[in-house]
């Protein structure tokens, strides 16, 4: 008889092999003779809803005529030029809410033309070639600091760079990616993606990364509008929302941001501890890696309580989904109130909650799950801003990302008015960085 | 299910497909698995003069046109006629005929235009009891350049030349195919007719260079880094060879001489619009070399099918059917209005319809704001583009106006009488109506 397996957060539940197929990439690549029937398929809208979808507006029927056409490196300058980070876009972007949700062939039939997949084509196609598609104007002289080296600090200081601007990029984790190298599925950019994207992106020249740099901390707001002509922010939400709950210091409960960044950083999965019984709470994007990652890794069970209906998951119903496919139980309408055990955590009381005109409310009926380890993924906020004005946890921004602080610009999830997506990150790097040469230059 | 067999020329077989002369029909193995398949007849592979047979390249013989996928739209080929001698032909041909006798055999012949090679060919082909013979006056591409091929085909005087002496010297039926590389189809189908042949058969191949390799900066199919025109064949000549079978099946000079059709016929839907413009038996190549030979399960059970939705009991109920219509320009009615009408419960809003309308013809379609398309009457001259390039069939639809209503774009009275070109006071040579 097999043994029961383990409780407690354990190493290894599963061989290497296993996981390497649990963790293999989500959507694997469309080969040449796959992205020209699936490029066929398009209809070379008019005005085309998907562009008009798209954060960063690339020009998606011209860029896949160009793929069907046999030019997928042209592709790739077309995508490039409106979105730099086109790779990491199109393996992450929630593209059934966005791009694909919005084509003609998903009202038509339900089966929008591949726009990702043909994206991930153009651009891999091209980033596989050497050297890099563009080349720098001659140096302006001026610099340029930008704080974090996440998808809005490289989309800004790439396109700065183009400019002939100097920048400098003051990132504290010890790698550049931001969120695509600490805060995503491992299974979404798989052989190491973006520190590849972020290296290649380098590729234009004029960018130096200066690593172990806080903002606050080993560099400071003021220095570096003194120093420099202009200071962009991005520097995410660095801060996690707490979960209120009788009993919450016991052990086996952890943040599922520092265990997504744990596990991208791992080389070797079956050395990460997963629990047995995994409960996740949250209704996002994060909340989903998390459970689905935490199966992948081998927990028995995992459920993703939710507090709201399944409507108002940040989440898109393509993940709610995948999550589903691949093991993960999602439950709605529930709110964890208290956590069981002593010193390890054996349990998770939640208590149900109905959504009605007045908001949510709890009912007063509670149930408890059994559990080994939870995750809270339960939000994100904003950290060290230095001064620079906020409200509602997002920094003011005004036109191309503007902050109320003279000489500085922010975009990106620290900032107000984007979707806490990358392409939205990119957008708002990308016209701030228009912003700031307009501004350089006038 | 309607029964398909067919008499063309006195030609009886079991349905009106027929593989038509060219590689599949090359030698006994292939013909004997096509009648085993289905076909209701078989041209032989063009047998040329007793001697040393001709040869072939040795590189590529065919060159691609692709669609969506990899679909074959067209092909080209430059092989010539049969390189194998003629002695085997003659007698592969009268073994199968001898085991087939209830399936058409045609011997397609190639000789010189002179009558002694006919002459001498003819009694031979005769011995193999094949059902009739098809003179190849269509291949426009190595056989041309000696004289034969499509340079007879090309000489209506040639044609009428050679289809006697067939006659002379050959008692069963005499088709002669047709090149469409000429610019009036007509002349060598009278010339055809004239000489005493009892059938035309077309298309033959058009003159084809099928894509350029800008590599080597060659022709495709490329042969030692140079390329020679080939013979154009596949779904994309459909149109063309219906124009051209439709100009023979109504010419007064060529009315109700039996036609063979030839030209991209693919399904049983292209089989039969082959047949309502006047073919009698229709011919098959480029869907077999792409699919095999068991396609003609789907050509006998689709035509076979329509026949009984439409009450046809025999394929003779409905050849030609739709020769009528086909008419000059001058004689269409320049008074039937039809305006486009988009179904909106159908669209998709891709626009197509707009950006065709608005940038290549009569910006007779509004676009709103919320992506909402509608036909500007004042403006819509009915030409059918936009229902060309829309994605979604009926979506878009060409409604005739009736008569008596308001054009908005002419500000005219539509009239619900003929009037053509003919008659139209435009036309300086307009006839006066009586």
């Amino acid at each position: 008889m097999p043994a029961q397996p383990q409780t407690g957060p354990i190493a290894g539940r599963l061989p290497a092999e296993t996981l390497a197929a649990n963790f293999a990439d989500l959507h694997p690549p469309l080969s040449a003779h796959e992205a020209r029937v699936a490029a066929d398929r398009c209809y070379f809208c008019h005005d085309a809803p998907c562009v008009t979808a798209c954060p960063t507006s690339i020009d998606i029927p011209l860029f896949i005529r160009e793929i069907q056409a046999g030019r997928p490196e042209t592709a790739a300058r077309e995508i490039f030029e409106a979105n730099i980070l086109g790779g990491i876009c199109a393996r992450v972007c929630p593209t059934e809410v966005l791009c694909e949700g919005a084509c003609v062939r998903e009202a038509a039939e339900g089966k929008p033309v591949e726009i990702g997949l043909l994206q991930r084509h153009a651009t891999d196609s091209l980033m596989a070639r050497q050297g890099h598609p563009f080349t720098r104007a001659a140096p302006t002289g001026r610099r340029v600091a930008v704080v974090g080296a996440g998808p809005a600090g490289l989309a800004c200081a790439h396109r700065l760079a183009r400019y002939g601007h100097e920048v400098v990029i003051y990132e504290g984790a010890p790698k550049p990616g931001g969120l695509n190298e600490y805060g995503i599925a491992a299974y979404k950019a798989v052989d190491d993606f973006a520190a590849r994207e972020a290296a290649w992106i380098m590729g234009i020249g004029g960018i130096e990364v200066r690593h172990g740099q806080w903002l606050g901390r080993e560099v400071t707001l003021e220095a570096l509008r003194a120093e420099y002509d202009a200071v962009f922010l991005g520097i995410g939400l660095s801060g996690v929302n707490d979960l209120v709950v009788e009993n919450p210091a016991l052990e086996g409960v952890h943040d599922a941001v520092t265990f997504i960044s744990a596990l991208r950083q791992t080389r070797d999965l079956t050395t990460l501890p997963i629990g047995r019984e995994v409960v996740v709470i949250g209704g996002g994007m994060t909340a989903i890696d998390c459970a689905v990652q935490a199966r992948a890794l081998g927990a028995e069970s995992v459920t993703l309580v939710y507090r709201r209906g399944r409507d108002r998951m940040g989440a898109s119903r393509w993940e709610q989904d995948l999550a589903a496919q691949r093991g993960v139980r999602l439950l709605f309408e529930a709110a964890p109130v208290a956590l069981e055990g002593e010193g390890r955590l054996t349990g998770v009381v939640f208590e149900r909650m109905a959504e009605g005109p007045e908001g949510l409310r709890p009912t007063g009926e509670r149930f408890t799950l059994p559990a080994d380890q939870m995750f809270r993924a339960v939000g994100q906020r904003i950290g060290e801003t230095s001064g620079v004005e906020t409200a509602h946890g997002k920094v003011v921004t005004q036109g191309c990302g503007r902050t109320t602080m003279d000489k500085v610009w922010a975009g990106g999830d620290c900032a107000a008015g984007g979707d806490d997506l990358t392409v939205t990150a990119v957008a708002q790097g990308r016209d701030a960085a228009e912003d700031i040469h307009g501004s350089l230059t006038e | 299910m309607a029964d398909l067999t067919t008499r063309f020329l006195g030609i009886e077989s079991p349905n009106p497909f027929w593989l038509a002369s060219a590689p599949p029909t090359d030698k006994e193995y292939n013909v004997r698995r096509a009648f085993e398949a289905g076909w209701g007849g078989v041209v032989w592979k063009t047998l040329g003069a007793e001697g040393p047979p001709v040869v072939n390249v040795n590189g590529p013989r065919y060159g691609v046109l692709h669609g969506p996928d990899r679909r074959v739209l067209g092909l080209n080929n430059i092989e010539l006629i049969t390189d194998r001698d003629l002695e085997t032909n003659l007698e592969e041909m009268a073994r199968v005929k001898a085991d087939y006798p209830d399936r058409a055999l045609i011997a397609s012949i190639m000789v010189p235009c002179e009558e002694a090679a006919w002459k001498a060919i003819l009694p031979r082909v005769a011995e193999t009891n094949a059902d009739g013979i098809e003179l190849n006056f269509g291949c426009p591409h190595g056989m041309s350049e000696r004289g034969m091929g499509s340079a007879v085909g090309q000489v209506p005087e040639y044609i009428e030349m050679v289809a006697r002496w067939c006659k002379q010297y050959y008692d069963r039926p005499v088709i002669v195919k047709l090149t469409p590389n000429i610019t009036d189809i007509r002349k060598p189908a009278e010339a055809a007719r004239r000489g005493g042949a009892d059938a035309v058969s077309l298309i033959n191949t058009i003159n084809s260079i099928t894509a350029v390799d800008l590599d080597r900066m060659a022709p495709e199919p490329t042969i030692d880094g140079k390329g020679s025109h080939g013979g154009y064949c596949g779904p994309a000549v459909k149109p063309i060879a219906l124009s051209m079978v439709s100009e023979i099946a109504r010419a007064e000079a060529t009315r109700g001489m039996p036609i063979s059709g030839i030209g991209g016929i693919t399904t049983w839907r292209d089989a039969a619009e082959f047949m309502v413009l006047g073919a009698g038996t229709v011919q098959v190549c480029t869907a077999a070399m792409t699919y095999g030979f068991r396609i003609v399960e789907e050509l006998c059970a689709g035509l076979s099918d329509w026949m009984d939705e439409e009450g046809y009991r025999s394929t003779a109920d409905f050849v030609g059917a739709a020769v009528p219509n086909v008419t000059d320009w001058k004689n269409l009615n320049l008074n039937y209005v039809a305006k486009a009408r988009i179904d909106q419960s159908l669209c998709i809003k891709c626009g197509r319809c707009y950006t065709a309308c608005e940038d290549t013809s009569h910006q007779a379609i509004a676009m709103t704001p919320d992506r909402v398309f509608e036909v500007i009457d004042a403006e819509c001259v009915a030409c059918n583009l936009c229902v060309d390039v829309c994605p979604v069939e009926s979506c878009i639809d060409m409604v005739p106006m009736a008569p008596g209503s308001l054009d908005p774009r002419t500000g005219r009275v539509v009239s619900g009488e003929h009037g053509d070109w003919t008659t139209h006071p435009n036309n300086p040579m307009a006839q006066a109506a009586e």
